[in-house]
């Protein structure tokens, strides 16, 4: 009886300790929610909400300090456009071709291949796109300067291919067989039942593989922090440099910047306007692939 | 009758046509993946040698090393294994095996999603007011690596939850017939089975930890370090010294950044060789993962 008594207070002390470990997961974000809030609320506390979102120059190190978000939050948004322009055709594609048309050796080959696109780490891949893809893209574009939106956002779209193939096939993949063998036998080619039946079945997924997408090329700092230039320009040619929240971030932290000064506290408000940006992202998302579950 | 040979004509086209396309789309990136190491080789190529892995950072290009990064890599990759393994394996056992189904586990759920979409720089954001000014860790190996275990935890997690969720019930249903624990069936059949998988998951975890670079700025990873931390292992009793935990440390992408951003060609070829050596390390950790999960694929049949 003694021995059964200890089993059991045995099983439920490990029982709470693995609740434990799942519960500080959640304990993280809350961290997260907390650091970026206090730290903003300082910043909040000087610069006026208003200024921050209606202000057009940033320029927090200079003398005369300007707080405007706007420059930071169009250069992500136009980095961010040109990588979705690339990844989201591109990885549909792909994804349509894997589950539709690829033969099942080349899939099981081809697949690990491609998710090394998204193991490279992104300091190569910033190294790549300032040495060598503006120069090559400056012989065909030779307004194109130095520093510009253009190279790093096709390197971003081509790194963010397959977070976008790989969800978007699995939930083609899982598609029923009887639905797919349906439109064939009414005589449709593999392309036909690929957009007309599969894409539509499919659909969310799909929508939750775009988002993903979306929501790393919003996040994606060192491609941009080397290859966009550090100048937060308020302008949607891709052709110039500009500077995204990401990269923002990254040049005051290599500098000396003292703790508690309002310089220190502008990266936490570039971080929180971050946060709340891929938040979104992320909560659609995860809504979409929990309906995908739920439709078969 | 011939309108409708016509029409099987245009659709077969199109569809050979989307053949091509499909199979291009795939190429692009593939071939860039491939143009990018050609270029880091031809770039990087002459410069590796022993002395560029056993040197440390210097003013001038041709005497400058990675040996004060890659040992920092080392060392932090260390202390994320450490944090990261534990954490993410218990989690990943804790929502497969234990939870029910309540809203606890479904904010824990939603929860771990969106962690996994949180850009990496604001994990360092979260370390620099967390590890480095509250808890007072400071600029160091061991809130660098803390940040990182941070930032693969949801990925362990999901892979751990992966592979639990493969095993068929019937397995556990058998364990708990010859009277085992709950924690007993875990211990000796969850783990084991499940083991390829969380392998994998943790491998591929740590080699994206291995490249991470703006979070590591982020919490103030100095860019310039001729010295090496702590030795682990010491001459006298107790023989180990955590005092590298709280030295001030570089990691190769760290270093790779600082070569890149300067303007002489000299100092972009040392990028590219620390790129070689970044890409090398990435490389193989991925292709070990993959063999393990090939390898405990065959292995395991239900």
């Amino acid at each position: 009886m003694a021995i059964h008594m200890s089993k059991k207070i045995k099983e439920g002390i490990i029982e709470t300790s693995l609740f434990l470990c799942a519960l500080s997961s959640v304990l993280i974000t809350i961290s997260i929610v907390i650091v970026l809030g206090y730290e903003s609320y300082g910043f909040f506390k000087v610069v006026s909400l208003k200024e921050f979102l209606t202000e057009k120059e940033w320029t927090p190190l200079f003398f005369e300090p300007k707080f405007g978000i706007l420059p930071l939050v169009t250069g992500t948004l136009l980095t961010t456009s040109i990588a979705l322009l690339v990844a989201l055709p591109l990885g549909l594609m792909v994804a349509v071709y894997l589950s539709e048309y690829a033969p099942h050796r080349m899939r099981e080959i081809i697949k690990p291949v491609l998710e090394l696109l998204a193991a490279v780490p992104t300091v190569v891949y910033g190294y790549f796109a300032l040495l060598f893809l503006t120069p090559v893209l400056q012989k065909f574009l030779p307004d194109l300067s130095g520093f510009n939106a253009l190279s790093p956002g096709i390197i971003m779209g081509i790194m963010i291919i397959p977070y976008v193939s790989s969800v978007s096939e699995d939930s083609m993949k899982a598609v029923p067989m009887h639905i797919k063998e349906g439109s064939y036998a009414m005589g449709a080619t593999k392309l036909q039942t690929a957009f007309k039946v599969v894409i539509p079945a499919a659909f969310s997924g799909i929508a939750a593989a775009f988002i993903i997408g979306i929501s790393r090329a919003i996040g994606e700092t060192m491609v941009v922090a080397i290859a966009a230039g550090m100048m937060p320009n308020f302008s949607v040619n891709p052709l110039e440099p500009v500077q995204t929240l990401t990269a923002y971030i990254v040049q005051v932290s290599l500098g000396d910047v003292p703790h508690g000064t309002i310089e220190y506290k502008t990266i936490f408000a570039a971080g929180i306007t971050l946060f709340m940006m891929t938040l979104v992202f992320n909560l659609i998302g995860f809504w979409l692939r929990k309906r995908i579950r739920e439709v078969y | 009758m011939e309108d409708i040979k016509q029409r099987i004509r245009i659709s077969k086209y199109w569809n050979g046509v989307f053949w091509i396309i499909g199979f291009l789309s795939t190429l692009v990136g593939l071939v860039l993946l491939l143009v990018l190491m050609i270029d880091l080789f031809i770039d990087g190529a002459p410069r590796l040698s022993y002395k560029f892995f056993s040197s440390f950072p210097s003013r001038f290009p041709e005497e400058a090393g990675i040996l004060s990064a890659w040992v920092g890599s080392f060392l932090v990759l260390l202390v994320t294994a450490g944090a990261a393994i534990p954490l993410g394996v218990a989690a990943g056992i804790y929502l497969e095996e234990y939870a029910r189904k309540n809203w606890v586990t479904d904010i824990i759920e939603i929860n771990i999603a969106n962690l996994a979409g949180v850009p990496s720089i604001v994990y360092g954001l979260l370390a620099l007011g967390l590890f480095v000014y509250l808890l007072k860790f400071g600029e160091t190996i061991l809130t660098a690596g803390l940040t990182l275990a941070l930032l693969i935890l949801p990925m362990v997690i999901m892979a751990t939850r992966e592979a639990i969720r493969a095993i068929p019930g019937s397995i556990r249903e058998a364990s708990y017939a010859l009277g085992a624990t709950k924690w007993q069936t875990v211990r000796w059949h969850i783990i084991p089975y499940s083991m390829g998988g969380i392998l994998t998951g943790i491998i591929i975890g740590l080699s994206r930890a291995i490249g991470e670079t703006a979070p590591i700025i982020t919490v103030g990873a100095l860019t310039f370090i001729a010295f090496l931390p702590a030795p682990p292992v010491t001459s006298e009793f107790p023989f180990i010294s955590f005092k590298w935990l709280m030295d001030p440390f570089t990691v190769m992408p760290i270093q790779m950044f600082n070569w890149v951003s300067r303007p002489q060609k000299a100092f972009q070829m040392n990028a590219a060789a620390a790129g070689i050596v970044l890409m090398g390390m990435t490389l193989l950790m991925n292709g070990v993962a993959i063999y393990i999960r090939y390898k405990f694929r065959k292995k395991i049949k239900w």
